[in-house]
């Protein structure tokens, strides 16, 4: 069970410090991420069991009680809970596909290629990153509007694009680095374009990679909320973001249709986690290593 | 295209910072056609990032900069009511902005919370994902559902947490307060009460933010030599020496990056707060941003040029930190 190489974990107060553990060490080591794993899920746990509560019930401290559907079809029925889900995944989807494709050959070029101007984009990808919403919102709304894509999901995939793409762009770097070079050599022996081998050689190698990048834009796109409530206007044209504001507005503090609302706007993040998740500690560490 | 490409890069990255082989490319037809020919594969690969961050990310940049030395409100900045067109009738007043910031105590009151702010979230995240990225690095029976379940908040929306959390937090009704209730506590104003809120909406930060931290963190314990620490404890170093010395040395570049992004990123943390308490009870949690935000969007006549001098403010505390972040870095030895 235990061997010489295990490090130690002096941070955590209830871990002993010793190489091989006692089985008083273990429980110790199992009470820490019991516990925090419980804080970590608790609250979403929460939502989900109080969206199955009716909703005069929403309150209640008991875990569970008269379990019902009647918050979703609720949700479903009188609200237009659907066109904005079809919406956001619409601008989710476009986003990953784009910002992966993007950070990817953006990060392929870094990590590979000595070019004029490299030096400053690494640089800027980083300062981009600083950008406060508060500055660029204004002029990217008027930005937007000029070119006739207020209201239109085009407009904030653009934006989410600015968001998502520098973070990912670094990351598929640090990720690309650690592909030997030499399999690009080889490429080019057998007669391949710069570009045709980083699609058929590096790309597929880089799979972890894509799946960071991908989850990160997905969930970056799915969550947003000022460009969102700030550009789409109109019931119909909605993301999810905005359309819960209205819903609380509407609603008030009626938890019910909310929890219900919440899970159903979890779940298809928890789809992309579930099939990101294998590859997020290397992808992420690869990237911030090498970043 | 490849000329448009190289020179966006310079002026997007600011005249500051573009250092390296990014001046003095393409300076004479010969050379820049030689240029051309090597690196058109390159600039083509960067070319759409480029474009994209230097038309939605570029212009409002130098627009916010340009805005905050004016004095543009909603009144008088360029619009249309019904078929008329109303020109823009603010003018330029220097750096008069920047002065009123930062003479007056709301700028400054802001920003001390905004560092409080920073600097507990990012130390506390930091610690915690430290010491879960070490539990986990070890064999332990169930690792990888127990990592699953830690790395859950990252993949909730952020709005969803925070309705979560809002929900807990709720003062007559939700959950934390019904348990104090069951023991016999009064109930605790979470989020009425100014330094309640401050200590919930760290709360709420470090609990979204442990994950990434921790991910990070586990990537990089995963990359140092176990046979480091065999050779170790051969010499007998005991386990806080071996962390001391090996752990966290090994772990530098991984930190380094993700305590610089992370300090940036809580800085601008927009949806917790804004979410969470709209900057309320008053204006206790109000961070610079949400501030900022509220400038444009909330007051009324909206404050364009506020807004904006109290953006390029944050811009110019952020990139003076990355700027001296480095250095210290780099005088302890890293390259980076």
């Amino acid at each position: 069970m235990t061997t010489a190489s295990t490090p130690p974990a002096p941070v955590a107060p209830n871990a002993p410090l010793r190489g091989r553990r006692s089985p008083l060490a273990s429980a110790g080591l199992h009470a820490t991420l019991v516990v925090a794993s419980v804080i970590a899920v608790f609250p979403v746990l929460w939502v989900l069991l109080t969206s199955l509560k009716p909703a005069a019930y929403a309150t209640s401290t008991d875990f569970v009680k008269d379990t019902t559907l009647a918050n979703y079809t609720n949700l479903l029925n009188d609200t237009p809970f659907l066109t904005w889900f079809a919406n956001s995944l619409l601008v989710a989807g476009l986003t990953t596909v784009i910002g992966v494709f993007v950070a990817a050959t953006t990060g392929y070029a870094v990590s590979r290629f000595r070019f004029p101007g490299k030096r400053g984009l690494m640089w800027t990808l980083l300062i981009t990153q600083m950008f406060p919403v508060a500055v660029l919102i204004v002029p990217i709304y008027n930005i937007m509007s000029s070119m006739g894509l207020l209201n239109q999901p085009v407009g904030l995939v653009i934006t989410y694009l600015t968001i998502a793409v520098p973070f990912c762009a670094w990351m598929m770097k640090g990720f690309f680095d650690t592909i030997p070079r030499e399999i690009d050599e080889s490429g080019q022996v057998d007669g391949l374009t710069p570009f045709g081998t980083f699609w058929r050689l590096i790309l597929p190698l880089a799979k972890p990679g894509i799946a960071v990048t991908a989850f990160y834009s997905f969930v970056t796109a799915w969550g947003e909320v000022a460009y969102a409530s700030a550009f789409m206007v109109g019931d119909e044209n909605l993301t999810l973001a905005g359309g819960l504001q209205k819903f609380v507005n509407q609603y008030g503090a009626q938890w019910g249709p909310m929890a219900a609302a919440s899970v159903l706007i979890a779940i298809p993040a928890a789809l992309v986690f579930l099939f990101a998740q294998r590859h997020l500690v290397t992808g992420v560490s690869a990237g911030a290593v090498k970043g | 295209m490849a000329v448009h490409t190289s020179q966006s890069v310079a002026k997007a990255a600011g005249d500051d910072i573009a250092r390296g082989p990014s001046r003095g490319a393409g300076k004479t037809p010969g050379r820049f056609r030689r240029s051309l020919s090597t690196h058109w594969y390159a600039w083509t690969m960067v070319a759409p990032v480029v474009i994209v961050i230097g038309v939605i990310i570029g212009y409002p940049l130098f627009r916010g900069i340009y805005l905050s030395m004016t004095d543009a409100n909603e009144r008088n900045v360029e619009r249309s009511i019904g078929v008329n067109h109303m020109p823009a009738t603010y003018e330029f007043v220097g750096l008069d902005n920047y002065a009123d910031a930062l003479t007056g105590d709301q700028f400054l009151g802001t920003l001390g919370w905004t560092l409080v702010w920073t600097v507990s979230c990012v130390s506390v995240t930091f610690l915690l994902g430290l010491g879960l990225a070490n539990i986990l690095n070890r064999r332990i029976a169930g690792r990888s559902f127990y990592r699953m379940m830690l790395i859950l908040p990252w993949a909730i929306p952020g709005f969803v947490s925070v309705f979560a959390w809002r929900f807990l937090y709720n003062e007559d009704r939700g959950f934390l307060n019904r348990i104090l209730a069951g023991g016999g506590i009064d109930a605790v104003p979470w989020l009425n009460d100014p330094t309640m809120a401050k200590i919930s909406v760290i709360a709420v930060n470090v609990w979204l933010g442990v994950p990434f931290m921790m991910v990070a963190l586990l990537g990089g314990l995963q990359s140092i030599d176990s046979s480091q620490y065999e050779a170790a404890e051969m010499d007998g170093a005991g386990p806080w020496q071996r962390f001391r010395h090996i752990t966290l040395p090994g772990l530098r570049p991984v930190s380094a990056t993700v305590i610089l992004l992370s300090t940036i990123w809580t800085f601008n943390m927009f949806p917790v707060i804004f979410l969470l308490t709209r900057g309320g009870p008053g204006e206790a949690t109000q961070i610079l941003v949400t501030q900022a935000f509220k400038f444009s969007f909330e007051i009324s006549p909206r404050d364009f040029a506020q807004s904006s001098t109290w953006g390029v403010l944050i811009l110019i505390l952020l990139m003076f930190f990355a700027a001296v972040y480095r250095r210290v870095l780099r005088k302890q030895g890293d390259v980076w």
